[in-house]
């Protein structure tokens, strides 16, 4: 039997607004993944690190400040940096319509906004994964 | 309250006589149908309907009449027949100049209480040139960087009549500093400085994340504020405590109470073991609630959480002032139930949000634009806001008599069993230890994140219905727009700060940093000499940076989840 899922949720950004990452996390763990929370107000370097060196499957960043655009550029040239450049990432929060294409073709696979189930999140995060 | 049974009626008499007619004297307002010219003497007041007799379930103990003990059914003998609720309104951010600019427009139009809104960095602070604001400056708030903005912001407005509220927390006793160096510049003299901090660090820890330090240096600065409030600001409101933000991050509407009620008293505590009078600063705390659609229930929430105040001020910590028995409070939209998809059924939430803290008795309220969930406020979407209160207020009656749930056989039991639930909540966080050991290792967010996700799985199976979300959907995605502050403001901001570094007299500032590390290693009020670094024009993250020298920063929440 394979090892369940890592999961790293990370909180970048300085707002302190950690009922999305909290409520999703509690939810992964139930899905029986192995989840693993940054804390609030993370830097990108510091969740590439953490994501590398707790060979985590795939990064769930959740972010409610509005700085997300520099956030993800930063985060994807850290990981890259840090060797995870293979690590996916998913972005949850309040982030525009308008962001979404920029955000995808920073690398971000999938992107959701307030309102999004649990059960989608989950299974978007098994489709990327492959298992 | 030494009325018999069976003598509400002889209460009442007393009350209408010695209570009510001296404020009623005051004047009501004309829409209230209260008929002119009505006197005690003449009978029951038309503004309160009270039994005539007592029917066994406690009515003068456990109701009682506006303005007295309990308070349950008002703190004022009035209430809203005599003056309505106040309306608060979306205030707006930018620059300091544009800061400046909106206040000034606001206090021309007979506007006070202005609220100022700080962006993140801030609030937890730093600089707007620090690595870890980029991106933040400006966004959700005014960035204030030094004395410098203080000044832009307020320099020629009337302060009195602007009374400011100062929504900090984190660095609340260096906004304060900075606000009251600014005041003192402009002529004010200090027991003329009126405004309010909200300065409720505990709730920071349990919902919104705005912490600088750890618990207990935080602590020490928030009690700084007080005190030195209490020396020598009379006219400062130095302290809204919030269960507005738990509830937000998911809180159950009796843990909302019980949280801000046990960070209430872990504040008091901490005021009575500095040595101050419980009746010289008690009656200066104020609440900041939140109000959802369900109206009932809210309606009780309010009631039983005055009740419960004036139980704990009286009885547990002896305050004699009735005014440090009063719970007052305002309420706010709670934003988290307002959606992003068909946002135009939040103005319906709102309507009935309004009504639901109307019904509770609060002291004011803020209603949310429909659109938030979505965008900054319009214009319109803000003043539609306002609208939907003056409608409330002007339209509807329901502030035309004094309490009018009291009595129900359904709000009355509701109010009794939060009463009872907080009161239970509140002594098993007392027996564990008291609130601060329950935020320090991390228990009291644990129960809040976990009542979070019960409810989003509710909202997810189905059992608790959110129109248009996961019932009555219409299959349109909703589109958010974010505010983003100009690239030029934000240059613009860095340049005044990195001119100020220059140009300041930095031996002063090495002075008085220097001063204010060497206090916060000892056990001195570090008001003093943050009031002194603000007036030598130190930075707010010098400032703060100098305490966290001392004091460490804080890091919560992070590991693997069991």
């Amino acid at each position: 039997m394979s090892r369940p899922l890592r999961v790293l949720v990370a909180k970048p950004g300085l707002d302190g607004h950690d009922r999305g990452a909290l409520v999703l996390a509690q939810a992964l763990r139930d899905d029986g993944m192995e989840v693993i929370y940054t804390g609030l107000r993370v830097s990108p370097r510091r969740i590439a690190g953490a994501a590398v060196q707790e060979d985590v499957d795939l990064v769930c960043v959740s972010i409610l400040s509005g700085a997300h655009n520099v956030v993800f550029e930063d985060l994807f040239t850290a990981l890259a940096e840090a060797g995870g450049e293979d690590i996916p990432v998913l972005a949850g929060g309040v982030i525009p319509n308008a962001d979404f294409a920029h955000l995808r073709a920073l690398g971000v696979r999938e992107i959701f906004t307030p309102g999004s189930a649990l059960a989608d999140i989950c299974a978007c995060i098994h489709r990327v994964v492959g298992r | 309250m030494s009325e018999d049974q069976g003598s509400v009626a002889a209460a009442r008499q007393r009350w209408e006589k010695d209570v009510l007619a001296p404020a009623v004297d005051k004047g009501l307002r004309p829409a209230t149908i209260a008929p002119a010219g009505w006197r005690a003497q003449e009978g029951a007041a038309p503004l309160l309907h009270t039994p005539r007799e007592d029917d066994g379930c406690g009515y003068l103990e456990q109701l009682g009449f506006p303005g007295e003990y309990p308070y349950t059914r008002g703190i004022q003998p009035t209430m809203y027949p005599g003056r309505l609720w106040t309306m608060r309104q979306y205030a707006g951010f930018g620059s300091a100049e544009e800061t400046h600019e909106r206040f000034r427009y606001l206090l021309d139009r007979g506007q006070g209480g202005l609220l100022v809104a700080f962006d993140l960095p801030t609030q937890l602070g730093l600089d707007s040139d620090d690595p870890d604001a980029r991106g933040e400056v400006g966004v959700v708030g005014v960035a204030v960087d030094s004395l410098q903005d203080m000044e832009t912001i307020f320099h020629g407005l009337p302060l009195e009549q602007a009374s400011p509220s100062l929504t900090m927390n984190g660095a609340a006793a260096v906004a304060l500093a900075l606000y009251v160096a600014t005041a003192e510049k402009e002529g004010l003299p200090l027991e003329r400085i009126s405004g309010t901090t909200q300065n409720d660090i505990l709730k920071e820890y349990l919902a919104r994340g705005a912490y600088i330090y750890p618990p207990r240096p935080a602590l020490r600065l928030c009690i700084d504020v007080i005190e030195y409030c209490t020396r020598h600001l009379p006219r400062w409101n130095f302290m809204n405590v919030c269960g507005y933000h738990m509830r937000e991050a998911g809180a159950t509407r009796v843990q909302e109470v019980a949280f801000a009620l046990a960070n209430a008293i872990t504040y008091i505590e901490a005021c009575l073991a500095r040595g101050l009078d419980i009746d010289d600063f008690a009656r200066r705390i104020a609440f900041n609630f939140t109000a959802s659609a369900e109206i009932f229930p809210e309606a009780a929430k309010f009631r039983a959480a005055r009740r419960l105040w004036a139980k704990l001020l009286r009885e547990r910590f002896g305050a004699r002032n009735p005014a440090s028995w009063m719970w007052r409070t305002g309420a706010g939209s709670a934003g988290s139930t307002l959606t992003a998809q068909q946002p135009e059924n939040n103005i319906v939430r709102v309507a009935l949000q309004n009504l639901a803290a109307v019904l509770g008795g609060v002291q004011s309220f803020h209603a949310a634009a429909y659109d938030e969930a979505l965008a900054l406020p319009s214009e319109h979407s803000a003043l539609l806001a306002l609208r939907t209160q003056q409608v409330l207020a002007y339209e509807s009656g329901v502030g035309d008599v004094i309490d009018p749930l009291g009595g129900s056989y359904y709000v009355e039991a509701l109010t009794d069993e939060i009463e009872r639930e907080v009161g239970a909540q509140i002594a098993r966080i007392e027996a564990e230890g008291g609130m601060l050991r329950a935020i320090e290792d991390g228990r009291a967010q644990g129960e809040i994140a976990r009542s979070a996700y019960a409810q989003q799985r509710q909202i997810e199976n189905g059992e608790q219905v959110v129109v248009g979300v996961n019932r009555f959907q219409d299959g349109t995605a909703p589109d958010i727009s974010l505010h983003r502050p100009s690239a030029a403001m934000v240059d613009a901001q860095i340049a005044r700060l990195q001119r100020l570094r220059r140009e300041r007299d930095n031996g002063r500032v090495a002075l008085a940093l220097g001063r204010l590390t060497a206090e916060a290693h000892g056990n001195g009020n570090l008001m003093y000499p943050l009031l002194e670094a603000a007036k030598a024009y130190a930075t707010l993250g010098e400032m703060c940076g100098a305490m966290a020298s001392v004091f460490g920063k804080h890091q919560a929440h992070a590991g693997v989840l069991p």
